[in-house]
This record gives C-alpha cells, structure tokens and sequence, in this order.
C-alpha cells in the first residue's frame, strides 16, 4: 500500500463515524466492501489496459482534503449566473456534494416524483434504498469507483414512481466552491425509474472558480425498470484545472427506452466510465457523446454495453474536438453475451484534430458471443478539409470563422442527437464562444 | 481591370505557367481555352489565391491593386469569384448560412450593415429563380449529396448573389448534359453588365455556344498562344490543340532563331 492511499484510508476513518446511515448494517458493508477494494488495487495505473491512455500520477501527486461540512454561504442569486437559458427544469443543487435545500427549487415536483438528498434518504428510508444501492456497479470496480463507495454519503436520490411522466427535466447541479482548497469530493446518487415512468435527467457538474484544483470523484446508479423512458444528460463543465472521475452504472429492464448524452468539456483530466447493462430482452439504448478539448485538457470516455439478452438495440454515437494540445481517449466495448440473439449494436467514434500537437486515441472493442447478431463499428481521426477552408474563404469568410463553421459542422450531427433543446443551444453557445473570435456573434446554421 | 504580366507559377516546384499575359477590361468575356495541362485551372486557382502555387514571376494587377498581396477572403471581399471545377461538399453548413456569411462578410468590409433577413430571402429566393433552383436546396448542407449538374447551378447561385465584378468559371461546363448547360449559360448571361468581367475557362467550344465571349485565348504549355474573338473556338473545334500547338511551338522557335 502506497502513501497516496494510506492517505485517503486515514482520511476515510477519520470521517466513517459521521457518514449518513452509519448504523445500518447494509450501508455500512456498502462502503467497508469499497474500502477494502480501495486498499486492495488503490488508484488504476496506465499498467490497467482500461488506463493505458489515462495517467492519475498528477492525483496521487496531490494531498486533496475532505470538503467541510459546513454552509457554503452561496445563495440563490449566485447561482443565477450558471442557469442554462430557456431550460424550465425541477432543480436539485449540490455544494461540494452537500445537498443544498435552501439552493434548490423542487417545490413544484409532481405526484409521484421523488427528488431528495442521499443522505436524508439514508436516515430516513434506508429500506427503500437497499435493493440497489452499490448493486448496480460492477463486482470488482475500479479503484476510484471503490472509493466513492468507501466515502458515500451524499448526492441525489431520484425516484420516479410507475407511470408517471414527469412534467419538466431534472436538473441536478453538483456545484463545486473549492475557494482555493485542494477538495476531494465523492458524490453519489441513485435514479430509480419505475416500469412505465418517463423522464428527462441532467446531471451537471460545475465549480465556481475557474482556478479551482480538485478532485470530483462521482458516481451515479440509474436502473430503468421495465418499459420506462429515460433521456439523460450528463454536462460536464468543471474548473479548467479540476480532476473529473464519473461513474455511471444505467440498467435497463425489458422494453426500456434509454438515452445518455454525455458531453464533456471542462475539466483538465476528465473521465467517464459509463456501462450500460441489458437486464431483460427488447431494451433500447442509445449512447451519444460529445468532448470537446482546448490547452492541455485529458478527456477521456470509456464505454461498456452489455447485451446480456436478446433482442436489445444499441446506438453508440461520439465524436471528439481536440484542439491545441488536448487530448482525447475514447474506448468503446460492447460484449454480446452468447445468450443475445438479434441484437443489434452499432458504434461509431470520429474526432476532430484542430492542431498538431492535439492527440486521441481511439479503440473501438466488439465482443461477440451469439451468432445471430447485427454489429458494426467505425473509428475516424481527421482534421479540418482544407478544400472546404479554402471555398469558404473563396466565398469572403474569414479564415478564422471558416474554421469555426467546419468545427461547428463537424459537432452538428452529435449536436442534433440531443433532444432537450436548452442544451443544444447551451453547446452552440459554447462552441461559438470557443472557436469564434468575440465579435463574430450568433452562428446560428 | 484585370492586369497578367508575365506570370510564372510552379505547383510542386514544377513549372506550370510560362509567362501568361493577359488584359480583362469591365464589360468582357474572355474565354480561355486549351488541352489537359495547358495551366487553365491553375490561372484560375491562382487568381482566386488557393495554397500550393508559387509565384515565382511577372505580376497580376486587379483595379491598380497587385492582387496576389490580397487573402483569398480578402480577394473575394474586392469582387472577385471563382466559380469550383469540383464544387466542395461542406456537411453541417447550410446553403443558406453559407450565403449569409458571404453576403454578410462582403457588406462589412464594405462598411455595411448586415442586410435585413428579409431583403436577404428575397434576393436569395429571386437569384435561385435564375439557376432553376427549388427553395429547399437552400436549406440542405452545401452540395452534400448534389449531382454533379446541382453542384454547378450552386456556383452560379452563389455568383448571382454576390454579384462579383470579376467572376472566373472554372470549367463549370465539365459533366454537364445539355439541360443543365443551358440553365448554367442562362445564369451567367443574366449576369452580364457593363461593369462585370468574365472570365470562362473551358477545354470544350460548347459551353462558348451560349456565352458567347468576346475574346478567345488558347492557352498550352503555360502561355497564351493565340488571342482570337469567338472564332477562333470554333478553329480549335475543327483543327483541335496538337496542331495550333505545333504550329505556336514552330513560330516561337522561329522567333528564337532570327
């Protein structure tokens, strides 16, 4: 056992006696189990083939310390400024992984829709938890996974009752106001959508200082129960110099309609692990993904698609800009267990190279065991058309904006995989403030 | 307004264009002809500034501007249009958006402002009217999925909209049926005027059926060989390239001997 982790061990017994649900037997196993795992295989190393492109040497460098339990003085009007425009959503906020009441507005949630803190969740209705809390990820996690289970305490608690159809998008904002402190957090939250409930989910992560150096360390369970529709976003928008690790486990029950929609453009390494598992036949997931990386920013996406039974579709869609020296990993694997006749799995992972020195490194991994199966995939790396550059200047545009537009255009087709139409703005936005220079307005295609 | 003196350019450090000389006044059409390789596309490449040619002699004058100092945005700003031999297909970026930017980028260097939308769908709407082109063609990605005769009509759309004092039609004939020759030659004829200059390069006469030019050179080898009106185009259909070649080639040696 290395320094690095007898620090974080140190850390965890220190704070283990205060934990929400400390008392209960199964709560405790949950993070004895992660503990003993963390110990175990501490921090992955690039020696890890599912970290060969994702070295965490910079975070064992650094001493993070646990957030502190106390108010974080923000108020409502300091969060208006991080309102995404025209998205009217029930909205949930976290500060340094603390559910905060008082910075939420949950008092319009419809029958049927529970939105909470883990924690209160734990002291209060323990029971309702248990069947899936820390069961929907793996048997032997990675060891960062391990952690966040080692330090649960706190996050969201979702649950959508059966049928019912929530009225507007939740908004889950884990807010993250380090002021200057080198902050671990290990956020953690649990989504149950009930058979037949609909509903749209943003989990957004975002930090108030942009010089801010931290480690955010999350983890989401999300089981979707049978013929539940699901559109989920995770908007990843962190501290330039922040370290990002997110988990999300999405298990999905018989004639189920998922999307995920992971985009992630801040943070200075940033990763996401998200496993996608078919638990019942006629499931129906659909994968899109978006990084967007400038200056020296590590972005990488691991994916996992399990079709564990038959008859389950899955649509896989990422592409990637890297732009100065950023870089970006994208590992896609999907595994047809032998049992998955008629499955249908599609994959597909292009990238964008805006400069020599930005790098990506793509590996798209299909693993068939049935033999009645419909599989394809596809891996691109390019860079912009310079004929395209050329007759758009040919035309009186700007070098600069042609540019733009083609990088814009590359984005689009992913862009246009998201359904909640806030957030597509909120990218264009973001894109055109990016990639354009700052007179050059709307780009508006 | 349109001076070539002399120029020399190179692709690859191998010697295109010889000594090209040629003068374009407002109101004409010039047509310049010649075989494969004869350096018609990179006269017009070079005109319009695309990467890869290096100038390595002579001079081109644009409006008492040396042209060649200017950026392509900059060169299409000042009036000039190049209309594609191979027209790029650019998915994710509208027709429409396309011609907004152009339109929009033009007005600013002119100390415009940007036009309204609706006088700009009315001019967009009107001009597509010109090239027989649906309104819906305006709302898909730029030539993404055109024939090749759609791509074509496009070049003449986007010329007609930004109305260029001096336009080059770079074997915009080439993969044409007759239908679409005629709506190309339609398009450029309206844009005839007295203050707008054309230059047509084509390797075939047809296209000069109807634009008919006012002045026909033929180019080979990187030098204009012959100056002629239109019937010198229809010299070249009858007799072709090698012989007017031979027959340059010869006089220049005698040129050379005396």
């Amino acid at each position: 056992m290395n320094d690095t982790v007898r620090a974080y061990l140190d850390a965890h017994s220190g704070a283990a006696a205060g934990l929400p649900g400390g008392a209960i037997p199964w709560v405790r196993q949950v993070r004895e189990q992660g503990l003993a795992r963390f110990s175990e295989v501490g921090f992955p190393t690039t020696r890890d083939e599912d970290w060969k492109y994702t070295s965490l040497r910079a975070i064992e460098k650094h001493r993070f310390i646990p957030a502190p339990d106390r108010p974080s003085g923000l108020t409502s009007g300091d969060l208006t400024a991080l309102d995404i425009p025209g998205l009217d959503a029930h909205r949930c906020v976290f500060v340094n992984g603390r559910f905060a009441p008082a910075l939420s507005s949950l008092d319009r949630l419809p029958a049927g829709l529970t939105v909470t803190g883990l924690a209160d969740a734990l002291n209060e209705r323990a029971d309702e938890l248990e069947p899936q809390l820390g069961r929907l990820t793996p048997h032997n996690p990675n060891g960062l996974i391990a952690l966040n289970s080692a330090f649960l305490a706190d996050g969201a608690y979702v649950r959508v009752a059966r049928g019912c159809a929530v009225d507007r998008p939740l908004e889950l904002v884990y807010l993250v106001h380090a002021n200057g402190q080198a902050l671990a957090l290990h956020p953690r939250s649990l989504i149950i959508v009930e058979p037949g409930a609909e509903a749209v989910i943003l989990e957004r992560y975002i930090s108030t200082g942009d010089g801010d150096r931290y480690l955010n360390n999350t983890t989401t369970e999300i089981l979707v129960m049978e013929s539940a529709r699901v559109d989920y976003y995770k908007l990843q928008d962190e501290s330039p110099k922040a370290y990002h690790f997110g988990g999300l486990f999405v298990h999905q029950d018989s004639d189920t309609v998922v999307s995920t929609n992971n985009i992630a453009v801040g943070g200075s390494l940033a990763r996401t692990d998200l496993a996608v598992s078919f638990n019942a036949p006629g499931a129906h997931s659909t994968l899109n993904g978006l990084y967007i990386g400038t200056g020296r920013q590590h972005l990488d996406n691991h994916t996992q698609v399990d079709h564990r039974f038959p008859e389950c579709v899955s649509d896989e869609f990422y592409k990637g800009i890297l732009d100065v020296r950023a870089r970006g990993v994208f590992h896609g694997r999907i595994v047809v267990h032998q049992d998955a006749q008629r499955t249908e799995a599609q994959q597909q992972n292009k990238n964008l190279l805006l400069s020599r020195q930005a790098e990506v490194d793509t590996k798209p991994q299909l693993e068939i065991y049935a033999d009645d199966v419909k599989c394809s995939h596809g891996a691109t790396v390019g860079q912009l058309d310079a004929n395209a550059v050329f007759y758009l200047r040919s035309r009186a545009v700007a070098e600069s904006i042609a540019r733009s537009l083609l990088t814009y255009a590359f984005a689009n087709d992913v862009i246009n995989r998201f359904a909640l139409a806030p957030i597509r703005q909120q990218l264009e936005q973001h894109l055109a403030a990016k990639l354009l220079p700052a007179d050059q307005g709307e780009v508006g295609m | 307004m349109l001076s070539i003196k002399n120029l020399h350019a190179d692709v690859d450090n191998k010697s295109i264009l010889k000594g090209v000389d040629l003068e374009v006044k407002a109101g004409e059409v010039h047509a310049i002809m010649g075989p494969n390789g004869s350096g018609k596309s990179t006269l017009a490449n070079v005109l319009a500034g695309r990467e890869g040619y290096q100038i390595t002699q002579g001079e081109v004058t644009y409006n008492g501007h040396d042209l060649l100092d200017l950026s392509v945005e900059d060169r299409a700003r000042e009036g000039i249009f190049l209309a594609f031999q191979y027209p790029v297909e650019i998915p994710g970026v509208s027709n429409l958006y396309l011609l907004k930017a152009a339109v929009n980028s033009i007005r600013k260097y002119r100390g415009l402002d940007e036009m309204p939308a609706v006088e700009f769908m009315k001019l967009i709407r009107d001009k597509a009217k010109l090239v027989d082109m649906k309104p819906e063609f305006l709302q898909r990605s730029v030539n993404e999925g055109f024939s090749g005769g759609e791509k074509k009509r496009n070049e003449i759309l986007q010329m007609a909209v930004l109305e260029p004092a001096l336009a080059v039609l770079d074997e915009t004939d080439s993969g044409l049926d007759i239908d679409a020759l005629k709506i190309v030659a339609g398009g450029v004829n309206a844009l005839r005027h007295e203050e707008r200059a054309i230059i047509v390069v084509t390797h075939y006469q047809r296209l000069l059926d109807y634009v008919v030019p006012d002045y026909v050179h033929v180019l080979a080898d990187g030098r204009v060989i012959r100056t002629g009106d239109k019937s010198l185009a229809l010299e070249l259909e009858r007799h072709g390239y090698t012989e007017m070649s031979e027959a340059a080639a010869s006089a220049i040696e005698a040129r050379a001997v005396s």
